[in-house]
């Protein structure tokens, strides 16, 4: 008896701990080395010394602010898109849909089996600036001759956009799957509007997937540089980008570390702002599915 | 009751000093061991260490019939045979040395594919090549410096004794070629289209032109863009000093709003034959490629100021398994007949002038539209640069690894800006 509660009481721990050494060993160690390696000096040929450089983080935003809130303007801006035009798309497949719910939902992950690249550089031949799109509108005269769309801000977050899409339809498709259509057919028993039926019925109830929606896509659009280095132009890189040339090219990793660090504090700080102002109560409902 | 009572010195203390629990203690042992664990991360440098070759490595060599070969793309003569690509000039040392060539377009990117290789080449392992070609002006004086090359026995090497350019003998980089040979080298100049521009290019300056506004494309990466404004300001680049540098990137911020992107050589190639560049930095054996491949349009210029002269060099690094074949193979390289193979291959600009004769031999006996562009090779400046044009190159600065830092710090938020 007392064995048996013995090992009751283990086995959560226990069905934890591959997952739990699996985090341990390749993302909390990692962490700990590039947080060492933030605070190094030297160079690539001699080697790098732990000495508490903080002029790392001092260096990495006087060189690079610029890059850095461009990011975070571009995931606000991204974010946002999303989930006006996710909505709607979730919506619909949640309430009209029917028997082909599942079909709807392949096609929105259908553009997952393309390699993300190959699919990003698809609209660079699309985008052309005298390709199938822009060339046709150039000759009949309805654009001027030297407008583009590639190597400009627009093509990246329209890039971006179209990439991350589908991590904000699912969350809130799951979100609205399980609001009960009677709920909304009570409202409107009670008077209410559709518009009211929606704002004070659907949408509350659908706020959890919007909380999933917006944070698994602000996050890896902040840190995206595959967009910017296909669609983008002179003045739309990301830190990303910079991160990665940094630490690839030029093999200054101190100063790659530090950037990372200031990027995922950015991130931490923003994501806790907006768990608090949404209230944590939707966090946990959205912790426990 | 009220004694004057000596103060108990345990009590005393107590007040006084503060106090540290077990737990403070553990917990400032934590600190502690936390900083030092942060401490342990530290980073090895990269320099190979500094024995010297031995005498007799040479000498203890023996061909293996095997030859491990990292090149960039489109680096090597090419013909297809039943639908393959292959390559003649390395089928026929094959043939005649027995030595198998496992030939890779592995070079994208001399940073990255060195990136690669250096935790071998630091471990003191075999990289797994052979043979590898890297650009002057920072990557092979890197290469050097951390030793982490070969040093070549020119006993074995009759054939460049005898055949190679001055150009390429006893380059700045590497008194008396002891770890490199030249591959081929190129220029860094002008390529535009005129039937879009609508005028003649001839000069750096003519990117300031407001009628060409995002129109231009450069290359991206830190090197190539500023060394470029630098010959456009007058400075030259091999002898710039970090005020130079400050001052280059000042103009490379004016230059900035006449840019569409940056790019790398094959965005260079998609741009101007797309026409969404109408001018373009560029080399000057991708703008032939570019001619015969479709784009016959698009025209390389040798700007006024001057145009960047790079070498790419063949090296084996240390600890390479098979170095006999591969130094083998440098020496083959450099007889007039291969030269001019690679020539008609690739145009770029050969290190062995022998070659010029070569093809014209060969432009005598062909006729119609081969001899045409047999004759153009021949006289192509770009291919077989005259003294004269020569006179206006220059060279990439050579930067320490701590003047990378500070290059870096100017430039790379420029380039990626």
């Amino acid at each position: 008896m007392s064995a048996r509660s013995g090992r009751g009481r283990l086995a959560p721990y226990l069905i934890g701990l591959p997952g739990g050494l699996w985090l341990a060993i390749f993302f909390a160690l990692p962490l700990l080395v590039m947080f060492s390696l933030s605070l190094q000096s030297g160079n690539v040929e001699t080697g790098f010394r732990f000495t508490w450089e903080w002029s790392n983080y001092t260096r990495a935003w006087e060189l690079y602010s610029t890059q850095f809130i461009r990011s975070v303007v571009y995931a606000l801006v991204v974010t946002a898109l999303c989930l006006v035009l996710a909505y709607p798309m979730a919506y619909w497949i949640a309430f009209y849909g029917g028997a082909r719910k599942s079909t709807y939902l392949f096609l929105i992950l259908l553009p997952f089996f393309v390699s993300f690249v190959i699919r990003t550089a698809s609209w660079k031949f699309i985008l052309n600036d005298q390709g199938i799109v822009l060339g046709p509108l150039k000759e009949i005269g309805l654009l001027p001759e030297d407008y583009h769309v590639l190597a400009t801000t627009t093509a990246v977050l329209g890039g971006l956009t179209y990439n991350y899409l589908p991590f904000m339809v699912l969350p809130l498709y799951v979100a609205l799957e399980r609001v009960d259509p009677s709920l909304v057919e009570a409202a409107h028993d009670l008077f209410a509007s559709r518009a009211s039926a929606f704002r004070k019925v659907v949408f509350p109830l659908s706020l959890p997937g919007v909380f999933a929606g917006v944070l698994i896509t602000f996050v890896p659009v902040a840190s995206d540089f595959v967009n910017n280095s296909i669609l983008g132009g002179t003045s739309t890189t990301m830190i990303g980008n910079v991160i990665q040339t940094v630490y690839l090219t030029h093999n200054n990793y101190p100063l790659a570390s530090a950037m990372s660090f200031l990027l995922m504090a950015a991130l931490l700080i923003g994501i806790f702002v907006y768990a608090r102002a949404l209230g944590t109560e939707q966090v946990m409902e959205v912790a426990q599915g | 009751m009220t004694r004057n009572r000596p103060l108990d010195p345990a009590w005393l203390r107590g007040m006084t000093m503060p106090r540290i629990s077990r737990r403070d203690a553990l917990r400032g042992g934590a600190l502690l061991s936390a900083s030092a664990l942060l401490a342990a991360c530290g980073v090895e440098g990269t320099s190979g260490d500094d024995a010297p070759q031995e005498s007799g490595f040479w000498a203890s060599q023996t061909k293996a019939g095997q030859l491990d070969f990292a090149n960039w793309p489109l680096y090597m003569d090419t013909a297809k045979v039943g639908g393959k690509t292959v390559h003649p000039s390395l089928e026929a040392f094959t043939k005649e040395t027995g030595i198998k060539v496992n030939y890779k377009e592995a070079i994208e990117d001399n940073d990255s594919f060195l990136g690669k290789i250096n935790p071998s080449l630091q471990a003191g392992q075999d990289p797994g090549w052979d043979l590898i070609v890297i650009t002057d002006g920072g990557s092979i004086e890197k290469l050097i410096r951390q030793n982490f090359l070969t040093e070549l026995d020119h006993s074995k090497l009759p054939n460049f004794a005898k055949n190679a350019s001055p150009s390429v003998k006893n380059p700045g980089y590497d008194p008396a070629n002891k770890y490199t040979l030249a591959w081929q080298s190129g220029l860094v100049g002008l390529a535009y289209n005129p039937k879009l521009t609508k005028r003649e290019i001839t000069s750096w300056q003519d990117l300031k032109d407001p009628a060409f506004k995002g129109k231009i494309t450069m290359f991206e990466g830190e090197t190539d863009f500023p060394t470029s404004v630098m010959i456009m300001m007058g400075i030259d680049p091999a002898k710039s000093t970090e005020e130079d540098w400050k001052r280059a990137a000042e103009e490379m911020k004016k230059l900035k709003p006449q840019i569409r992107e940056l790019v790398d050589n094959s965005g260079m190639a998609e741009a101007l034959s797309s026409g969404n560049a109408w001018i373009s930095q560029a080399y000057s054996g991708d703008i032939y490629q570019l001619n015969i491949g479709g784009s016959p349009d698009i025209k390389f210029v040798f700007p006024k100021e001057g145009a960047t002269y790079w070498t790419d060099n063949m090296a084996i690094p240390k600890n390479a398994k098979h170095p006999l074949d591969a130094i083998t193979y440098m020496d083959y390289v450099y007889r007039p007949e291969v030269a001019a193979q690679l020539v008609e291959g690739i145009a770029y600009i050969t290190p062995v002038p022998a070659a010029k004769e070569q093809l014209q031999a060969k432009a005598a006996k062909a006729s119609g539209k081969d001899r045409q562009t047999l004759e153009d090779l021949v006289q192509s400046p770009l291919i077989f640069p005259t003294e004269a044009d020569l006179t206006n190159v220059k060279r990439y600065r050579a930067l320490t690894v701590e003047e990378q830092q500070v290059w870096s710090g100017i430039f790379q938020p420029l380039v990626q800006s």
